[in-house]
C-alpha cells in the first residue's frame, strides 16, 4: 500500500501541472486526496500479472484517412478568440529568460 | 393547440410537418418558458434566441424536413457551437466563441433541430450535481432546493422544466444517466464510439460519450438516431451501421428477452425507496414476458476506484491544453513569462474539483506510482469488461438502479468529494467497458424520481430501447400518466 500523500507532495504535483495553489487549497487538497487515494488503492486487491490492461474499450489502431486538401479554420476567426494576437499570429508571453 | 412546451419531440415534429403549428411558434413558446422559469431553475448559461428563431424559420421555409425538424433542443455547454459562447462551466473559457461546430451540432443543424442555448454543467463535466459549475448550480424542477444531477444537470433540468423537449448531455461516468434518473427523464449513453466526440471538449477521452436526454424513450431514440454514426473527424468513432433504435421503440412485449439483475448494483449503500421502486419495475418486466434472472459481476465493486484513477489521469493530460496561449483566459501579471502566466491563469480559471483531479491524475501517472495506480486501474478495466462479456453470454440486457439515491439537497455533499463520487457507483461500469446504457424513470421515492438502468452490449443500443419502450408503456399505463406529470408546475407560485 502506497504511503499517505503529504502537503509538500501536493505542492510539487501542482507545480508539475503548472497549477498555482494557495496555502489553504494545499491544506484542503492534501486531506481530501489522502481519503481518495486510500479508496482507489483498492484496485490492487484484484489484479494479477496475467491480466492485460485495457486503455480503450474500442480496439482500434492507426486509423487513417485519405490525404486530401480540406478547408482549415478561418485564421481571423481563430485569432479573434485568442487572448492576444499581432500581425496575424498568436502573441504569447515571453518564453525565454524565465524569472528564476 | 395545447401548450406547445408540453408536447413530446415526436408530437412537435408531426405538428410542424402537418403545418398545424410553425417551428417559429414552437421555438418562441420555449423561449417564453425559459424566460418564465429559468430564473429559478438556472438550466441555461446562454440562450441564443436569435440563432434559434433563424433555425426555426429555415424549417418553416421548407429548407429542412425530417423526424426532428423544428424541434427545440438544449445543448450541454461542453460541445463547441460556432460563434456561440462555450464555457464548459469554467471561468477559463468565459467568453470563448468556438470557430467551428462539433459534429453533434452539425448533425443537429442538418436534422433541422433548433438549438435554444447552452446548458449549465459541472466544470469540464466533473461532478454529479452542477455545484462545480463556475456559474452557480442548476436546480431540480421537482424540488428547487435539490440538485438536478450532473454533470449534465442543466440539460436535464431544462427538459424536466419543459424549457426544451430534448437535450444533449455527455456521459463519462454517468453524467447523462444520473441527471436523467434524479430529474425523472430518459437518458442514454450510447456505445462508446457511437456518437462522434469531435468538438466535445475532452475530459476523459476513453470514456466520454455524448447522448440524448428526453421525456420519452421514443424521443430519446429519435435524437440518438440524429446524432449517431461514423465520423472521420473522430478516430475512435465506430464505422458500423447505427442500430435501429427508433424501430425498437415499437416494442410492447418482452417475451423471449432475458434480463439480468446485477447483484453487485444494489443492497448496501442504496436507499430503501430506490430499491423498492427498482424491484417493483423488475416485476413489471416479468409481467411483460421477460425472463428475469440474477447475475453476478464480481469485479464491479472495483469499478469506482478504477474510474477515479483513469478519469483523473486522462483529465490531467487533456486539460494541459488550457495554457493561456491560444484561446481562453490569460492572466498576465507584470512581465511574467509563459510558464508563470500558465500557472496563474490555471489557478484563477479552474475550480477546486478540476484542480483536485488534475493533481490526482498527475500523481497517478507519475513515475513510481504509475504501475500501482494507473496500470492497476487499466487491469481492473479488463476485469469489468470480462464480467460484462460473461453476463451477456446468458442475458440480453442487464438492469440496476441508476443511482444509489434520489436527488440530494444542494450543498449536502459539496465538501465531501468521496460522497459525491458514490453517486455514479452504478453507472461507471458501462463507461469503463464502453457499452450502451440507458436510465428511464421507474417510480418515486419520497416524492422524487428514481431511475432504472438498462445496459446492453456494445453496438446493441437498440436493446435499450426495446426494453425501455415496453417498460415505459407498461409503467405509464399502470400509473395512468407519465411520471413527469406528477412534477410540480414551476409557474404556479403564489
Amino acid at each position: 500500500m502506497p504511503e499517505p500523500i503529504t502537503r509538500d507532495e501536493v505542492a510539487h504535483l501542482a507545480r508539475l501541472a503548472r497549477l498555482e495553489c494557495t496555502d489553504a487549497e494545499l491544506d484542503t487538497f492534501a486531506g481530501q486526496l489522502e481519503v481518495i487515494l486510500g479508496s482507489v488503492a483498492r484496485v490492487a486487491e484484484v489484479v494479477a500479472d496475467d491480466i492485460p490492461p485495457t486503455s480503450h474499450s474500442v480496439p482500434l489502431t492507426n486509423v487513417f484517412r485519405e490525404d486530401v486538401v480540406r478547408p482549415s479554420l478561418d485564421r481571423d476567426e481563430v485569432l479573434a478568440a485568442a487572448p492576444a494576437a499581432e500581425d496575424g499570429r498568436f502573441e504569447v508571453p515571453r518564453m525565454l529568460d524565465e524569472a528564476p | 393547440m395545447a401548450d406547445l412546451t408540453t408536447l413530446t419531440a415526436a408530437e412537435t415534429a408531426s405538428a410542424i410537418a402537418a403545418r398545424e403549428v410553425s417551428a417559429v411558434e414552437v421555438t418562441q413558446a420555449h423561449l417564453d418558458r425559459i424566460a418564465a422559469v429559468d430564473g429559478d431553475v438556472h438550466a441555461f448559461l446562454h440562450v441564443d434566441a436569435e440563432g434559434a428563431l433563424e433555425a426555426a424559420a429555415r424549417v418553416d421555409a421548407g429548407e429542412i424536413s425530417g423526424p426532428l425538424a423544428g424541434v427545440p433542443l438544449a445543448l450541454k455547454d461542453v460541445l463547441a457551437q460556432r460563434g456561440v459562447p462555450t464555457t464548459c462551466g469554467s471561468k477559463i473559457l468565459e467568453g470563448w466563441r468556438p470557430p467551428y461546430d462539433a459534429t453533434v451540432v452539425t448533425r443537429l443543424r442538418e436534422a433541422g433541430v433548433v438549438i435554444l442555448g447552452k446548458t449549465n454543467m459541472d466544470e469540464f463535466a466533473m461532478g454529479s450535481s452542477t455545484e462545480n459549475s463556475a456559474y452557480g448550480p442548476s436546480h431540480n424542477p421537482w424540488d428547487l432546493s435539490r440538485i438536478p444531477g450532473g454533470s449534465s444537470g442543466g440539460s436535464a433540468a431544462a427538459v424536466a422544466a419543459y424549457e426544451a423537449p430534448l437535450a444533449i448531455g455527455t456521459d463519462t461516468g454517468g453524467s447523462i444517466r444520473q441527471p436523467a434518473a434524479v430529474c425523472g427523464l430518459v437518458g442514454v449513453k450510447p456505445t462508446y464510439g457511437g456518437v462522434s466526440r469531435y468538438g466535445l471538449v475532452a475530459f476523459s477521452s476513453s470514456l466520454d460519450q455524448a447522448g440524448p436526454l428526453a421525456r420519452t424513450v421514443l424521443d430519446a431514440a429519435l435524437l440518438h438516431a440524429a446524432i449517431a454514426g461514423h465520423d472521420p473527424m473522430d478516430s475512435t468513432s465506430i464505422d458500423a451501421p447505427v442500430p435501429d433504435v427508433v424501430g425498437a421503440c415499437a416494442s410492447r412485449d418482452l417475451t423471449g428477452v432475458t434480463v439480468g439483475v446485477v447483484r453487485e448494483l444494489g443492497g448496501e449503500g442504496y436507499e430503501a425507496g430506490v430499491e423498492a421502486a427498482f424491484h417493483a419495475s423488475v416485476e413489471v418486466l416479468t409481467a411483460l414476458g421477460a425472463d428475469v434472472v440474477e447475475v453476478s459481476c464480481p469485479h464491479f465493486p472495483y469499478a469506482l476506484p478504477a474510474y477515479y484513477l483513469i478519469a483523473p489521469s486522462e483529465c490531467s493530460s487533456n486539460l494541459a491544453r488550457f495554457d493561456a496561449m491560444r484561446f481562453g483566459l490569460r492572466v498576465q501579471v507584470g512581465d511574467a513569462g509563459a510558464e508563470e502566466v500558465m500557472a496563474t491563469t490555471r489557478e484563477q480559471g479552474f475550480g477546486p474539483e478540476v484542480k483536485r483531479r488534475i493533481i490526482l491524475g498527475t500523481y497517478a501517472l507519475s513515475s513510481g506510482y504509475y504501475d500501482a495506480y494507473y496500470g492497476q486501474a487499466q487491469k481492473v478495466r479488463t476485469l469489468i469488461t470480462r464480467d460484462f462479456d460473461a453476463a451477456f453470454e446468458t442475458v440480453d440486457v442487464l438492469v440496476s438502479p441508476t443511482t444509489p439515491g434520489v436527488a440530494f439537497p444542494i450543498g449536502e455533499k459539496a465538501d465531501d468529494p468521496m460522497a459525491m463520487y458514490l453517486s455514479d457507483i452504478a453507472s461507471i461500469p458501462s463507461n469503463l467497458a464502453g457499452n450502451a446504457s440507458m436510465s428511464l424513470p421507474c417510480g418515486l421515492a419520497g416524492g422524487l424520481p428514481v431511475g432504472l438502468q438498462i445496459i446492453a452490449p456494445p453496438l446493441a443500443d437498440d436493446r435499450l430501447y426495446r426494453v425501455g419502450a415496453a417498460l415505459e408503456a407498461a409503467l405509464d399505463e399502470r400509473r395512468g400518466a407519465t411520471l413527469l406529470a406528477s412534477a410540480p408546475s414551476l409557474t404556479a407560485r403564489p
